[in-house]
């Protein structure tokens, strides 16, 4: 193995010639190994039609080079494979027992026994009625993401890319959210949100318009507060507990697409920075309108860039938990999947079994948007 | 634990120990709490403060600590009641604390605001309510709460259950011995319900701390709950001076006469897994049993005075007024139970657990009862505790 081409590895499989794995199938019979083995691909058609390349840049890995590819892949590959595998497998482990996270795992007395699926029986069944409330509550994350802040997001990078004065000015107002940290975010959006003597501007607006007389640029509107429905619902709405009450997950939710919105418009705005003009141009010759161009021609073809954002805002909801966190520990009514694993598992509470098993839930879930991903992205690769 | 009222105790410690070294470090309470289970595993100190009753108990019988019988057949063993001493024994009757502070589940106001609108202490829950209307007219939050951190409301739940049931039902029910379905957990939640419209809306969402604010901003009419001092303290001398506070009023039930409350008790443990604990067995041991003197305490006190020291033969001398009064309402109560948190198994009384619970109910009061006591139970059991 080690003399031979890497390629080699490929079966022989002659029928497969249109795949590139089975093109170097032909090669493999080849008994030449190392520098010279650049000859073997002498019959491939594609290759002798670019001479220049073919034979001096086209050859087979030499020695060397299989070890350094060997390095940089088996290295990470180890790490991947100890660090998140071993971690997945040990976590589906601990899921199964009852552990407390002292002593034996299983064998013992309460708190050291194999406790089968019970963990799971408890969480599916509502016997923990906390997992299906968070189970909820990151469903919400990720439709107001997906559907609420990605679309501004991506609006406010179509806005950006139509050549307005002081781009750079505003792409760096929408970026700087994304710069924080989401524990900083919490704590910005807690204060914009206190109800109490020390509230936020939006208590302030609210209780002001609903039960003062507002001046704006010197004009007073003594009829704000007067409104039937306007101004009851300045009065009812100011005073609300924000980030306690039974909806809370609304106004924390807002708090993250504060700085999704952001992340999503700078990565949609480097794509069409780098659109190409001329299918632009195409467009309005065949007489397209604005809206048209969009949804017809530049959306299809930011395709690559599109997954991308729906894989990052999938994974953006599944994993959100600084903000419940930092807002009330992710108690009720900010529970999620993540703040109930943290609780759980690494809490005063030390159920470690059944913390891993929310947590051996939410990496099954996570588990599919990644394969969507990864499918779609190899499927590409071939065509 | 206030970092230079410890440093105080320590230093007293040192001066009396020449040739002994004390290190202390200080972590933040809730990261501490947090981070409990893997610190004691690994690589603890020799001592820690660590809280009594269940708490203690639930890491004991994994084998963290160390029992400290011979500290307490020393001098300090005269120094506590049964009561203190049970607190800081474990399932295996073998002692592993040695109390240090605690303090007294009170309700909190501010004296001037009442005697200017003649408000009255209230010695029946029914005057309670009377008094909370008469505030609410006013325009004054009667009962303020802040539950964000999720334990503060707990306290409520204490107080309510060891009147209308009494300490040894609570007691039995924090234990598992009882039901959470049973009528008398029913009749607490009611009797809950009937004091919800004078409490301060929006609990959950608030710091205890700011609800205490309000107190000193005199928006807010009483509080249930410990420790208030500390936001009077800072708020200014004159502010601490107009401070008092009175033990919860009785039910008018047959377990009034106890006069029982939560009263925590915070103390010093012998960690087990500590590298240096086998070379410095003899110095943390007679440090326990300089910290379980009333002189030491006394000086810690002196220094954190919203907290009382544990010993009986601790120097009063410097206590200010509040601090006598608690000594007074603790000698007064027959029962004391440490605090839910710390009376119950850690893990029922979690953030996504009882806290949980509670925080559900007081924003939504009028929910279906039997349901929601029969989810805590279901919770309960599935716990194997």
């Amino acid at each position: 193995m080690a003399d031979k081409p890497v390629t080699s590895a490929a079966p022989e499989q002659p029928g497969k010639s249109g795949l590139p794995g089975a093109a170097v199938t032909s090669a493999s019979g080849s008994r030449q190994a190392g520098r010279s083995g650049g000859s073997s691909f002498r019959d491939r058609a594609p290759f002798n039609r670019l001479p220049f390349i073919g034979r001096q840049r086209w050859h087979l890995l030499t020695r060397k080079d299989k070890l350094v590819l060997a390095v940089m892949v088996g290295i990470p590959l180890i790490f991947d494979l100890i660090l998140i595998w071993g971690s997945v497998l040990v976590d589906f482990f601990w899921s199964l027992t009852d552990w407390h996270g002292f002593g034996a795992m299983t064998g013992g007395g309460p708190s050291h026994q194999f406790v089968g699926l019970d963990n799971y029986t408890q969480l599916f069944s509502g016997t923990y009625p906390f997992f299906w409330t968070a189970v909820v509550h990151n469903i919400f994350w990720l439709a107001f993401l997906m559907f609420v802040a990605t679309p501004l997001g991506i609006l406010m990078a179509v806005i950006l890319d139509s050549k307005v004065k002081g781009l750079v000015i505003y792409r760096t107002v929408f970026y700087i959210p994304v710069v924080l940290s989401l524990a900083l975010i919490g704590i910005i959006w807690q204060l914009q949100y206190a109800p109490d003597s020390n509230r936020g501007w939006i208590d302030g607006v609210l209780s002001w318009l609903g039960y003062s007389h507002p001046v704006v640029f010197g004009i007073d509107i003594p009829f704000v507060k007067d409104i039937p429905l306007i101004g009851q619902w300045c009065r009812d709405v100011s005073h609300t507990d924000w980030v306690g009450g039974p909806l809370a997950i609304i106004p924390t939710v807002i708090a993250a697409s504060w700085r999704h919105v952001g992340y999503i418009t700078i990565l949609y705005l480097a794509g069409l920075q780098a659109f190409d003009p001329t299918l632009r141009e195409a467009a309005s010759i065949d007489g397209a309108n604005a809206r048209q161009t969009f949804f017809k021609v530049v959306f299809p073809v930011m395709k690559p860039i599109n997954v991308v954002i729906v894989v990052i805002t999938t994974i953006e909801a599944l994993r959100a938990f600084d903000l419940a966190y930092i807002t009330n520990g992710g108690r009720s009514p900010l529970e999620l999947l993540s703040t109930l694993i943290t609780n759980n598992a690494i809490s005063e509470s030390t159920r470690i079994g059944f913390g891993s098993a929310i947590a051996v839930v939410l990496a099954v879930v996570s588990l599919v948007p990644i394969v969507i991903f990864l499918a779609m992205t190899m499927r590409e690769e071939k065509q | 634990m206030p970092k230079q009222a410890l440093a105080a105790a320590v230093a007293a410690f040192q001066t009396a120990n020449s040739g002994v070294t004390v290190s202390i470090n200080t972590v933040d309470h809730t990261t501490f709490q947090n981070n409990i289970s893997s610190y004691l595993a690994a690589t603890p100190e020799d001592v820690i403060t660590w809280f009594s009753g269940y708490r203690m108990r639930a890491f004991v019988d994994q084998g963290l600590f160390t029992a400290i019988d011979d500290i307490w057949a020393g001098p300090i063993g005269s120094l506590y009641t049964d009561a203190v001493k049970t607190a800081c024994t474990a399932n295996d009757s073998k002692k592993y604390m040695v109390p240090f502070d605690t303090y007294a589940w009170t309700v909190y106001y501010v004296p001037s605001l009442w005697t200017k609108n003649g408000y009255t202490v209230p010695t029946t829950l029914d005057e309670l309510k009377t008094l909370a209307a008469k505030m609410q007219k006013d325009g004054i939050v009667p009962i303020g709460l802040g539950d964000k951190d999720g334990w503060p409301a707990m306290g409520h739940f204490d107080i309510i259950d060891l009147r209308e049931n009494g300490y040894q039902f609570h007691v039995d029910l924090m234990a598992g011995k009882k039901k959470w379905t049973d009528p008398g957990v029913v009749q607490v939640f009611n009797v809950w319900k009937g004091l919800l419209p004078f409490y301060q809306s929006g609990a959950a969402g608030r710091l205890w701390q700011d609800a205490a604010a309000g107190l000193v901003a005199k928006t807010t009419g009483m509080m249930l709950q410990p420790q208030v001092v500390q936001t009077f303290q800072a708020a200014g001398a004159a502010n601490l001076a107009d401070l008092d506070f009175f033990p919860w009023p009785h039910h008018g039930t047959q377990w009034d006469a106890e006069e029982a409350l939560d009263a925590p008790i915070d103390g010093f443990m012998l960690t087990a897994n500590s590298s240096t604990l086998a070379a410095d067995s003899a110095a943390a041991k007679a440090l326990l049993a300089f910290l379980g003197q009333g002189s030491t305490q006394g000086l810690y006190a002196k220094l954190s005075t919203d907290l009382i020291a544990v010993a009986n033969n601790a120097d009063q001398s410097s206590y200010t007024p509040l601090q006598k009064k608690q000594v007074t309402t603790l000698a007064a109560a027959k029962k004391l139970t440490q605090f839910m948190d710390r009376d119950t198994n850690p893990g029922f009384s979690g953030a996504n657990g009882m806290q949980g619970f509670l925080i559900d109910f007081l924003s939504n009061p009028n929910q279906d009862m039997t349901a929601f006591l029969k989810k805590i139970q279901s919770f309960w059991d599935s716990l194997g505790a």
